[in-house]
């Protein structure tokens, strides 16, 4: 009894800090299952927003941004400076239009989208990997304002993969992006040091590209610095441009776009996985690729360390102004000369978010974008890349021989060729970081087998899918 | 407002029976007591809403499945079945254990010889260098030297370009793209970071030997090895446990380091549980997967370092 009172006596302050601890506790086990209420009511109010987004596009008139003030929230990636040239010219031709800008790294926008749309939902934001935020109903409805600024018409291939069905696959159903313009990969290369391996002109047939990696190395020159290190695999680039050229870029799409029955694991996507691994044990990438990030590509590129690089048409404008004259581009050959060809080639997606508060104006500036001439400039100027629109539409004049004009001469061939396809690492939200990233370091390290390597990538969508 | 208070407590405390319990009961009634508590309140509620709430909505996170946003489904025991069935989360449970042979092994152990050395030239000014060279890696953010370590060892950084000028350039390579090298590689870096932090907790711990057993072991013909081994190592016992926990700690924790020099590539081999939550959560979007391998890491370093504490106290008492 005593001793029972001394406890309870002596324990006294430590009674309040167990009292606060179980008042947590209990706040913690008295709240239901985690997102169930709030989920309910976020997709509850994604979908009254995205019908009266429709009905009011279709209904109500002009949608544009109106002459009241207008302060517009977006989301952008760091280090590309497209989007803010475009704001900032947008707002000198609408100037009751002022944005509020924040900027992250791709990957961290990737990690941070689900949450940002969720909670603070932005009216603009660059969107990573669209078909995990479509399940949750967070991003809007673009159909109704597709109907009325008449986006449907322009080529289907440009916003069908920005399209998500109730299932989770892409390429049909509600438009839930658009695109600030499209981009699209392929090789570049350094014509000095082209001329130096005594390389004249540029590879027409797989064989051909071959032949020249060889002529590098024998020059002494490192034929390929591909970034392939970290956390962002580099080299899924020329394996997915040698999986178009052994394979159709259609079954490709139905993989990346969650087809069902659709696999990976190929016999045409084997041959090209072995290919990229001949090149490997040739000796054509440098030494330490699985060590090098993004950046060290670009510099060792620019800096005239490496012959080639398989990179976007988004470093067209940037290497005509650091390297004038003496950067060159290709699409990854063909087997046999004059074969079809294809690339990787997807929109610069932007979406609005389910809750935005300005949704009518982005969608009109989006238009814009498109549409507005001194934007299809930006876009091909700074962007470096294809503007989206009507295949008619204004195209402005670049400088002949630069790689601007060189690369949007191979995005003509592309779309002639029905060749676009979109990166195979946006199959779902993890596969790149998760499966092609530690599967390709694996193979540059002789750890891991063409043929494994695509059979392990499969195995991951499956689970993925299962989740 | 401490009156009200100690006014409600005497009223409701019964009288102390027994006069052996009076002198603590009464301690206890003093409003001083009540008073401290007030004066921690702002720390506790903080303390609670920041620290033990999330820690126990973790708990309750990883019971689910669930993507951050939509609805969640109770699945039990899964996620935790999860953590010790999959190779690609335990084995981050691995790297991690062996990162501890880098983060504090090799810490304690260099620490205690600089130590040693710089308290027996502790009068020259070498001592004072010596100790701030060393401590400055704590000073710096990890990120930073994370960035400055992936320079030093990229293919032509600066350990490759020396190990060129010895004539060692058949053994350079890009260390932390390597699968071999780059663990031990981001093992290294952790090294030079908590070096600094063992040998000032180390050389602290030595001043407070009292110099007359070291002069009585001189006499005794005592050379520096045996004053070491037989005064200084005993005398550093609680030091040693404090630098064993703190870098057990932040090997099995580690997140910064390796987010910045590898971000657990090449091809998952850097890969730590740290990294592996943030990747579950915010790449996978699978919060409960994420919350099970978190609540996991918790008992794991508690497991690993409560033992080291009582090691430690038995052997003082």
């Amino acid at each position: 009894m005593t001793h029972a009172l001394r406890r309870r006596r002596a324990g006294t302050p430590g009674l309040i800090a167990t009292a606060l601890t179980l008042g947590s506790l209990l706040a913690v086990v008295g709240c239901s299952a985690p997102g169930g209420s709030t989920a309910a009511s976020t997709s509850a109010a994604a979908g009254a927003a995205t019908s009266a987004g429709s009905t009011a596009t279709a209904a109500s008139g002009p949608v544009d941004c109106g002459t009241d003030p207008v302060t517009m929230k977006a989301y952008f990636e760091t280090g590309f400076p497209l989007p803010k040239d475009l704001t900032d010219e947008f707002t000198k031709q609408y100037p009751n239009v002022t944005w509020d800008i924040r900027e992250d790294q791709f990957a961290v926008i990737t990690q941070n989208a689900a949450r940002t749309l969720a909670d603070s939902p932005p009216d603009l934001i660059r969107l990573p990997q669209l078909s995990s935020l479509a399940a949750d109903g967070l991003l809007k409805d673009l159909d109704g304002y597709a109907a009325s600024f008449g986006w449907d018409a322009w080529p289907e291939s440009q916003l069908s993969q920005l399209r998500v069905a109730e299932d989770g696959t892409r390429g049909s159903g509600p438009l839930l992006a658009m695109g600030l313009n499209f981009s699209m990969t392929g090789v570049f290369y350094n014509k000095e040091l082209a001329a130096k391996a005594g390389i004249t002109a540029a590879p027409t047939t797989l064989a051909e590209l071959d032949a020249d990696l060889q002529k590098a190395k024998d020059a002494g020159i490192v034929p390929i610095a591909q970034f392939n290190g970290g956390a962002t695999g580099g080299l899924a680039f020329p394996l997915q441009d040698l999986m178009a050229v052994y394979g159709s870029p259609t079954d490709i799409n139905d993989w990346i776009f969650g087809k069902s029955g659709a696999t990976i694991d190929t016999p045409a996507n084997q041959q090209a996985a072995q290919h990229l691994k001949k090149w490997i044990d040739a000796g054509f990438f440098a030494d330490d690729i699985n060590a090098m990030d993004y950046a060290t590509m670009m510099s060792r590129f620019t800096g005239g360390e490496s012959l080639f690089m398989f990179n976007g048409d988004w470093e067209s404008g940037n290497l005509d102004k650091q390297m004038p004259g003496n950067v060159g581009f290709f699409l990854t050959p063909p087997v046999e000369s004059g074969g079809a060809q294809a690339a990787m080639s997807a929109p610069l997606t932007y979406g609005i978010a389910a809750g935005a508060e300005h949704a009518d104006c982005a969608a009109f500036f989006l238009n814009w974008v498109a549409t507005n001439q001194t934007a299809r400039d930006i876009g091909v100027t700074v962007g470096g890349s294809h503007p989206m629109g009507p295949a008619d539409a204004y195209m402005p004049t670049v400088e002949a021989g630069s790689v601007t004009a060189q690369t949007l001469e191979a995005g003509a061939k592309v779309g002639q060729d029905n060749g676009a396809m979109d990166f195979i690492a946006n199959a779902n939200g993890s596969i790149y970081a998760k499966s092609w990233t530690p599967q390709l370091q694996s193979l540059v390290a002789g750890q891991q087998t063409p043929e494994g390597l695509l059979t392990s990538v499969q195995a991951d969508y499956v689970a993925d899918q299962g989740n | 407002m401490a009156s009200p208070l100690t006014s409600v407590r005497s009223d409701t405390a019964p009288p102390p029976p027994v006069p052996t319990s009076r002198r603590r009961a009464r301690r206890a009634r003093r409003p001083g007591a009540w008073l401290g508590w007030l004066f921690a309140a702002p720390a506790v509620v903080v303390y609670a809403v920041f620290v033990l709430r999330p820690l126990l909505l973790t708990v309750q996170y990883s019971f689910y499945q669930w993507n951050g946003i939509g609805a969640s489904t109770w699945v039990g025991l899964d996620n935790y079945r999860r953590v010790v069935t999959d190779p690609e989360l335990y084995g981050s449970i691995l790297n991690a254990f062996e990162l501890i042979v880098f983060f504090s092994f090799i810490p304690v152990i260099l620490g205690l010889l600089v130590a040693a050395t710089i308290r027996r030239i502790a009068e020259s000014r070498l001592a004072v260098v010596a100790r701030t060279v060393l401590f400055l890696p704590q000073v710096i953010p990890l990120v930073s030297a994370g960035i400055i370590w992936t320079w030093l060892l990229s293919s032509r950084g600066l350990v490759n370009q020396l190990l060129d000028l010895i004539g060692l350039g058949g053994t350079t390579r890009a260390w932390l793209g390597d699968f071999d090298t780059a663990l031990p590689a981001v093992g290294v870096i952790g090294a030079w970071v908590l070096l600094g932090l063992c040998t000032l907790l180390l050389l602290a711990g030595m001043s407070k030997i009292d110099p007359g057993q070291y002069e009585a072991a001189r006499i005794d013909g005592a050379g520096a090895i045996r004053e070491f081994f037989s005064i200084t190592l005993p005398s550093l016992r609680a030091e040693i446990s404090v630098c064993i926990t703190l870098t057990v700690i932040a090997a099995l924790a580690s997140f910064d380091i390796i987010y910045i020099s590898t971000q657990g590539g090449p091809g998952g081999s850097t890969m730590v549980p740290g990294l592996q939550i943030f990747y579950l959560a915010f790449s996978d979007r699978r919060i409960g997967a994420a919350s099970a391998l978190a609540v996991a890491l918790v008992v794991l370093v508690l497991v690993v370092v409560i033992p080291i504490q009582r090691l430690a106290k038995d052997n003082t008492a």
